[in-house]
């Protein structure tokens, strides 16, 4: 670049940049109250519209000037749907208000919003530090984070491509643009960024591959076919931060040498769909893509591709023959996409949290990068942890801190007083760890040493009423059903799989299943086409190395001992406990299987019950007399008295 | 031109031969299904034609390989065999054996490989399991036969060398992955009568022609 260019660029991001100022500036010295709500996907679905429309209501009922900023996801699912309230007058900080519905929104804005009482008994936490209310900092949650990709997710609104670059926003583009491709490259790699799909393969690396591989037109991808059961990182980080994204892969092309960049989003996914697009959109009219980007030579365009919810296509070959027009099955590597991709084109395929990294790292420098996380990965990992955990939702954490904080501090555990039984990293790849693992510190060499691995991120954290044959035989369900059908190994040898573990959770093993379980998933792990089928035995073998003992009382015992298959277990009342004459289990019995002991408590009557599980529900906590039992046949005898001739 | 060695035997090959058809050229057979030349890239989804090459850690697929000079190639290795066994048992799993009534019989590959590798046309240990539909008869010529198939896909390439584009295609996926002629609008463009491509090549005689053009019209 030479310096007549340079200070073009600069001349038109500054005039950019002024606008975007003004207009945050004009934001924040409006002195009316700002209403910042979280509208991703996960605050839609937990209520956020009907959020938002209580507060414009309840504004115009008091008739109070406010401001409604809609805003993506702070990853505080379990809080949802997330409100901060910003009400300088009222002499109280910006406050962070949870699982606020339509009601709490018309009384916050009756009762803070007009009267200044913030109501204390519903605010979770100041947004910053005074001497009122405590801060959120205070709580793990918030303070035990180191914030990169998510720095500014939930914080912006993501259809208001001025409020990102407000917050600084494309600057590093800018600073890329004036840079020689390599020296990004080597910038990139210094950082010691790893590919944040799964794999770990090292990011400025395959740059560099790219960049190497001739002169001819490269093409970026961003593989946002998220797919995992209870992983969602991906999508967050696109409805709630788009530009960040969109700004890496303009480094990225740039770096390598692409005129033509493709987000591939799941169209399952409409609302990332629909912002992704839009952001293209405005980033287009401001010249920050495009044809010449910011005055430049150097010409992006960035096209959005909805992947038709094919799990395989996240699959790096199978999803360029996806783009392509064909059916998506993966095909033999090498060669790798960067040697031979989309249209025989050299084409780097990268995560969409590997992406965001890029513009933070050279905003930075790749040393300050390197301080976060581990030696072997440096940086931040995000983690979608669901499952039986007390603040479920998005975690952002250095590399390096254990299960144990993650699991414990940072999420508060696990609910109900239950005990912590396993977790599984790494999506239907990944493998389920027992306590033994709780201080093995997350990275993607720890993780794939202890049988798991880092995968894109999915973390389901399961209590002590979980069976772990059924967990194995949930994911093999899944894969099974994602499979391509392609290779042999994949497409028939985790049907077998599937049938066993079938066959197991129904109690009917057989001797000899756990020794096949066995061989068959560690052939089908060497034999399989692709990352699909060579890892779908993982949560196989690493339940049966950390579980075995359920798999052998599964099998010899006919015995669940978490009391979860439902053709092992059977139902009935402590008799010590059932309360004389209550009737809350008969009553919601869908099959009348409860019936009434001739002293008035309550029995099952085997024949006829379906192992529901209702009757758990409806007893009432003081006399929790509902009990399960495993194998069925250990379950006490309570006789039933005989019917009473009915009268005419 | 690269020489190597396979088995301790020495070979010869042009450059750029893929390793597989070197070997059986030479008269070395290595079991495979779904290798064809000209399907480019190999569609590679039989994992039959493993073989150890000195220096790689895991047995490789022998189609995805082009021959190098000084090239240690064993075809027989245990871990080879595990492999080998394994996949043809899966096939052998989810194949309706009823050979005396099969138009491949005694020229099938399944049967050739399971001479071969010393594995029963009826593997003990794993269950069977085929799939609901026995035949496909909704081809005016053609019978499919899913529970025969292998789905090595290489009726799907000569299909469309022949012309121009292929009536046959995947569909579905996982386990009730088949063959079907799902997508063709036309069938009557194809000259589906004179052809028979896709027969002649079907390693297991999973496609089969109708006996008449009136059964179909029945």
């Amino acid at each position: 670049m030479n310096p007549a260019g340079n200070e073009k660029i600069d001349q038109i991001f500054n005039a950019v940049y002024k606008e975007a100022e003004r207009r945050r500036s004009e934001f924040r010295e409006d002195p009316v109250p700002k209403i910042h709500i979280g509208m991703a996907t996960c605050g839609i679905a937990s209520g956020a519209l009907e959020t938002q429309k209580a507060f414009q209501e309840a504004l115009d009922e008091y008739n109070i000037e406010a401001r409604i900023h809609t805003v993506g996801c702070l990853g505080h699912c379990y809080a949802e749907p997330v409100v901060i309230i910003d009400h300088p007058d009222s002499g109280f900080p910006p406050i962070f208000y949870h699982e606020v519905n339509a009601g709490k929104a018309k009384m916050l804005t009756k009762l803070f919003l007009k009267e200044g009482d913030p109501r204390f008994e519903h605010v979770y936490g100041a947004m910053e530090e005074n001497d009122l209310i405590p801060s959120v900092m205070e709580f793990a949650r918030f303070n035990r984070e180191k914030r990169v990709v998510m720095e500014k997710c939930g914080y912006i609104d993501p259809e208001d491509i001025y409020d990102y670059i407000a917050e600084g926003g494309y600057s590093t583009l800018v600073k890329a643009l004036k840079l020689n491709p390599y020296e990004i490259i080597k910038e990139v790699q210094n950082s010691g960024l790893r590919g944040r799909g799964g794999a770990g393969f090292p990011t400025g690396r395959k740059w560099e591959l790219a960049k190497g591989s001739g002169e001819q037109e490269k093409i970026v991808i961003c593989n946002a076919d998220e797919g995992d059961p209870g992983a969602y990182m991906d999508r967050t980080i696109l409805e709630s931060n788009p530009h960040q994204v969109i700004e890496g892969m303009a480094i990225c092309a740039y770096a390598v040498g692409a005129k033509k960049a493709i987000i591939y989003v799941r169209a399952e996914y409409p609302l990332a769909v629909n912002i992704v697009t839009k952001a293209i959109r405005q980033a287009t009219e401001l010249g920050l893509l495009g044809k010449s980007v910011l005055g430049s030579s150097f010409d992006l365009e960035i096209d959005v591709f909805r992947g038709s919810g094919a799990f395989v296509c996240g699959e790096e070959t199978a999803l360029i023959r996806s783009i392509e027009g064909y059916r998506g099955m993966p095909r033999h590597r090498p060669p790798y996409p960067v040697q031979k991709g989309l249209w025989n084109q050299s084409t780097v395929i990268n995560n969409v949290k590997t992406l965001a990294s890029v513009s933070p790292i050279l905003d930075h420098g790749a040393d300050w990068y390197r301080e976060i996380g581990t030696e072997n990965t440096p940086g931040t990992a995000i983690f979608s942890v669901v499952g039986n955990v007390v603040h479920a939702g998005l975690v952002e954490i250095p590399m390096g801190v254990s299960l144990r904080t993650l699991i414990f501090d940072i999420c508060g555990g696990i609910p109900d007083n239950k005990k912590f039984k396993a977790v599984q990293i790494g999506g239907p790849s990944g493998g389920c760890l027992n306590e033994d693992f709780l201080d093995t510190p997350i990275d993607f060499d720890s993780l794939t040493e202890a049988g798991a691995m880092m995968g894109s991120g999915g973390m389901v954290v399961m209590d002590e009423d979980t069976c772990m044959v059924e967990v194995s035989r949930y994911f093999l369900d899944f894969t099974q059903n994602e499979s391509c059908g392609k290779c042999t190994f994949c497409r028939i040898g985790t049907y077998h799989l599937l049938k066993i573990l079938e066959r197991l959770t129904k109690g009917e093993g057989q001797d000899g299943d756990l020794e096949l379980l066995e061989t068959l998933s560690k052939d089908i792990k060497v034999g399989s086409l692709c990352g699909l089928g060579k890892t779908a035995p993982n949560p196989v073998l690493t339940s049966i190395k950390y579980f075995r003992d359920e798999y052998e009382a599964h099998i010899y015992e006919k015995r669940c001992p978490a009391l979860m298959c439902r053709p092992m277990i059977a139902f009935y009342f402590d008799l010590d406990l059932c309360a004389r004459g209550c009737d809350a289990c008969a009553t919601c019995c869908p099959v009348e299987a409860v019936f009434t002991t001739s002293n008035r408590k309550k029995g099952v009557d085997q024949e006829l019950c379906v192992k529901c599980g209702e009757c758990i529900v409806a007893c009432p906590p003081e006399y929790d007399a509902v009990r399960k039992v495993s194998p069925p046949d250990r379950v006490p005898h309570i006789e039933k008295p005989p019917e009473k001739e009915k009268e005419e | 031109m690269p020489k190597f060695l396979v088995d301790n035997k020495e070979i010869q090959a042009k450059q750029g031969t893929i390793l597989l058809k070197a070997c059986l050229d030479n008269e070395i057979y290595i079991p495979n299904l779904c290798y064809l030349e000209g399907i480019d890239p190999p569609s590679v989804s039989c994992r039959m034609c493993f073989v150890k090459i000195e220096g790689e850690r895991q047995p490789v697929p022998s189609c995805t390989v082009t021959v190098k000079d000084d090239m240690v190639v064993k075809t027989d290795t245990p871990a080879v065999r595990q492999l080998q066994r394994t996949a043809l048992r899966l096939l052998l799993s989810v194949h309706h054996v009823d050979c005396k009534n099969c138009q491949a019989n005694k020229k099938c590959e399944l049967q050739r490989m399971a001479k071969f590798l010393k594995v029963g046309l009826k593997p003990k240990g794993l269950e069977r399991h085929l799939r609901e539909i026995e035949i496909d008869r909704s081809h005016p010529f053609l019978d499919y036969y899913p529970n025969r198939c292998v789905l090595c896909g290489k009726c799907i390439h000569v299909c469309r060398e022949k012309n121009g584009q292929s009536a046959l295609t995947f569909s579905k996926r996982g386990f009730d992955t088949v063959i079907s002629f799902y997508g063709v609008k036309d069938l009557s463009t194809f000259e589906c009568e004179n052809c028979n491509a896709c027969i002649d090549i079907c390693p297991v005689g999973a496609l089969i022609l109708k006996e008449s053009k009136e059964e179909f019209l029945k």
